[in-house]
């Protein structure tokens, strides 16, 4: 996994809550048994006018001008602001994947849905909380000038927009220390084989027919 | 100190080690696995040169992308992209030695419907699946819970799962409930009052005599929706229902082991002074046969009212969200329910496709026919095993009879991966659990009903009060 240490960017804003990982990515494209090459298709229902399925050259298709992500100024962006329960729904992977793909390294809501919250992580997607207010603030702030950008300090645990206050945001430690070193979390797991051997000895004693 | 709850206990069996910076590795007894969301899993396995942890702690089968319509072998299924994953499944497990009820094998079903039916999951354990849904097991008093693909590969290759406990929520429903409520309209009208973030990073425990008094197949039922509640997990705790459902599976314990499990299983109820982060507490006299209006899980309404006005939402991003619904759906504030017509009807998906199930629809399908403004009418069985009792009491020709078509198991046009789906425009009384947007096809507008309601409504050609059914 690659290291997310620091990140300055583009914000594109994207205006909705209960934002869904059909939404995100569509079924159709979860038909790949890859990791990569969902960008193109990322949010394909708002995103485009025709209905989209594998293995289609994307840049051809009619785009829908007023979805935020087509409208010029927001292109590059590597910062999605959206609103609470951003991720919900299905616990598909292919959701982070589809937004790293298209270029997003980090994800700024009032709240996730647990399992996307989750999911990001593993793949060196760094979702961060704020409050609703700030949340809010971001909101008029990116909308209020074009071309507005923000660093995202993961050491320090701060959202610092190109104006106005820096804000701290909190992660869980062990989190961050993968996401800072890159770390795979296999490979750390695996580290304690014998701890988990003699937690499955104790079980196998007690509860004889999980192990049959 | 205060006493445990369910969860707790289920979490401190697992408990496998805490490290200092507050993460924890639990232990996984079962893993589930389907063609979808395993592919990269086994693909990082092969890169990294792992094997599986224990293989005997998986079994697989073939759900989301499967025809339901009759099929032999791989080569059958004519689109490319799904047959090349019901592919790769059965050659990752056969690969990696895990058991797969595939193509042709009775067993063969949706995973959160073939898992509990075969025993592999059982009280007590922790079991997990790349799918959301998987909340549904906890019913049999297991803390189950859906995981990414790089979790599955986590799972797969170290049998354990780097977790952080979740915080206790109760949801009590205390009381009768009306003959015509069933345990779908139940979760409905949960998920209507705590709503879709409702239940975020909590584990839910439905607990009272409204849950004690449902069959196993209707705790199912409910446990399958927490995740639309925002919950992972789902549970009810063991009884006397929980232990009559487990004996005899193919895969639950046998003669002295079964013994000690049974008392085992006992202990697996939240003590009576254990205390909840959260509660809930509901009367079941309040809740009404369910209709859902809009396209999040919250926007849900009894049969008998009107939709609802979002100027009366005081949330500005509820509303705003209020407000899109019912553009999409192409819905007006105000208009009875029972207004709204439906073009195409689905009955199955991991929510309502046990046997259960299908017997209240074919209740309301007996004797009576589809409208004709209703294009199609689809039932889809669970499992093999639940298609297989299904014709053993006849519901097929009930179904048949009454202008319905019967079909081969898997998830269908609960997510449309299949060819089953709806049209742009097209309205759907649906049994599955999600309403959002273009879930059941592009531009399609699901409405989340139980068995019964979507029977009717495909008899009817609009939503029909179950209650009121032949004065329609
Ligand atoms: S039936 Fe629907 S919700 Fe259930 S596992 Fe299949 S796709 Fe998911």
């Amino acid at each position: 996994m690659e290291k997310f240490i620091r990140q300055e960017g583009l914000v594109a804003p994207l205006d909705r809550a209960n934002v869904d990982t059909d939404q995100i990515i569509p079924k159709q494209f979860l038909k790949s048994i890859k990791r990569t090459g969902f960008g193109p298709n990322l949010f394909d229902e708002w995103r485009y006018l025709d209905e989209g399925f594998p293995g289609q050259d994307s840049s051809q298709r009619p785009k829908n001008e007023d979805f935020v992500l087509n409208q010029p100024r927001y292109q590059g962006a590597s910062i999605l602001l959206t609103r609470r329960n951003f991720g919900c729904g299905s616990s598909r992977e292919h959701a982070p994947w589809a937004l790293m793909d298209f270029g997003f390294k980090a994800i700024i809501a009032p709240s996730f849905a647990d399992i996307f919250y989750n999911n990001c992580f593993k793949n060196g997607l760094l979702p961060i909380v704020l409050s609703e207010d700030n949340v809010e603030a971001l909101f008029k702030a990116v909308e209020g000038k074009e071309g507005f950008r923000i660093t995202i300090d993961l050491e320090q645990q701060q959202v610092i927009p190109e104006s106005g206050e820096p804000l701290a945001f909190e992660i869980d430690e062990f989190r961050k220390h993968c996401l800072l070193n890159g770390l795979d979390e296999i490979g750390l797991t695996l580290n304690e084989a014998e701890t988990i051997r003699a937690y499955e000895a104790r079980r196998a004693e007690r509860e004889p027919w999980i192990f049959q | 100190m205060a006493g445990k709850t369910l969860y707790d206990k289920l979490w401190d069996a697992h408990l496998v080690t805490e490290r200092e910076d507050g993460s924890a590795l639990i232990y996984i007894d079962r893993q589930i696995i389907h063609e979808v969301t395993s592919p990269q899993a086994f693909e990082g396995l092969r890169l990294a040169g792992r094997k599986p942890w224990r293989t005997g702690a998986s079994v697989a089968t073939i759900d989301h992308n499967v025809p339901t319509t009759p099929f032999k072998s791989a080569a059958e299924i004519v689109d490319q992209t799904s047959r090349i994953q019901v592919q790769t499944l059965q050659d990752n497990t056969r690969e990696f030695g895990i058991t797969e009820f595939g193509i042709g094998d009775v067993r063969q079903g949706i995973v959160h419907v073939m898992a509990p039916e075969q025993g592999a999951v059982l009280p007590g354990m922790t079991v997990v699946c790349g799918d959301s849904h998987t909340s549904t097991n906890g019913a049999l008093a297991c803390l189950a819970h859906g995981i990414g693909t790089s979790e599955v590969e986590h799972v797969l290759a170290t049998q354990t799962l780097v977790a952080k406990k979740m915080n206790n929520m109760r949801v009590s429903v205390e009381g009768d409930l009306s003959p015509a409520v069933t345990a779908k309209d139940v979760v409905l009208h949960i998920i209507g009052i705590i709503g879709t973030a409702g239940g975020n990073g909590y584990a839910i425990e439905f607990a009272g005599s409204a849950i004690r008094g449902l069959s196993l197949e209707g705790r199912m039922t409910i446990c399958n929706m927490a995740i639309e509640a925002g919950a992972r997990a789902g549970m009810v705790a063991v009884d006397q229902t929980t232990i009559d459902y487990v004996e005899g599976r193919p895969f639950a314990p046998k003669g002295e082991d079964w013994d000690k499990a049974v008392d085992y299983w006992r202990t697996l109820v939240s003590d009576a002074d254990a205390e909840f982060d959260a509660e809930v507490n509901i009367d079941a006299a309040d809740i009404r046969p369910q209709v859902s209006w809009g396209t999040s899980p919250e926007m849900v309404v009894p049969v008998d009212a009107m939709l609802p006005d979002p100027q009366a939402e005081s949330d500005e991003v509820k509303r705003s969200g209020m407000q899109r619904a019912y553009e999409y759906m192409g819905l007006k504030p105000g208009i009875p329910v029972t207004d709204i017509k439906v073009d195409r009807v689905f009955i199955g998906s991991c929510t309502n496709s046990r046997i259960e199930d299908l017997r209240a629809a074919a209740e309301v399908a007996k004797g009576r026919k589809k409208a004709d403004s209703v294009k199609q009418v689809l039932v889809v069985p669970g499992s093999g095993l639940v298609k297989q009792q299904a014709e053993k009491e006849g519901l097929d020709k009930v179904f048949i009879e009454a202008g319905f078509e019967w079909r081969e198991p898997g998830c269908s046009m609960c997510l449309a991966m299949n060819p089953d789906r709806l049209e742009a425009g097209e309205h759907c009384a649906s049994t599955s659990n999600r309403n959002f947007e273009g879930r059941q096809g592009n531009g399609g507008r699901t409405h989340l009903v139980s068995p019964a309601m979507a029977a009717a409504a495909a008899v009817a050609g609009h939503f029909v009060d179950i209650r009121e059914l032949d004065q329609a």
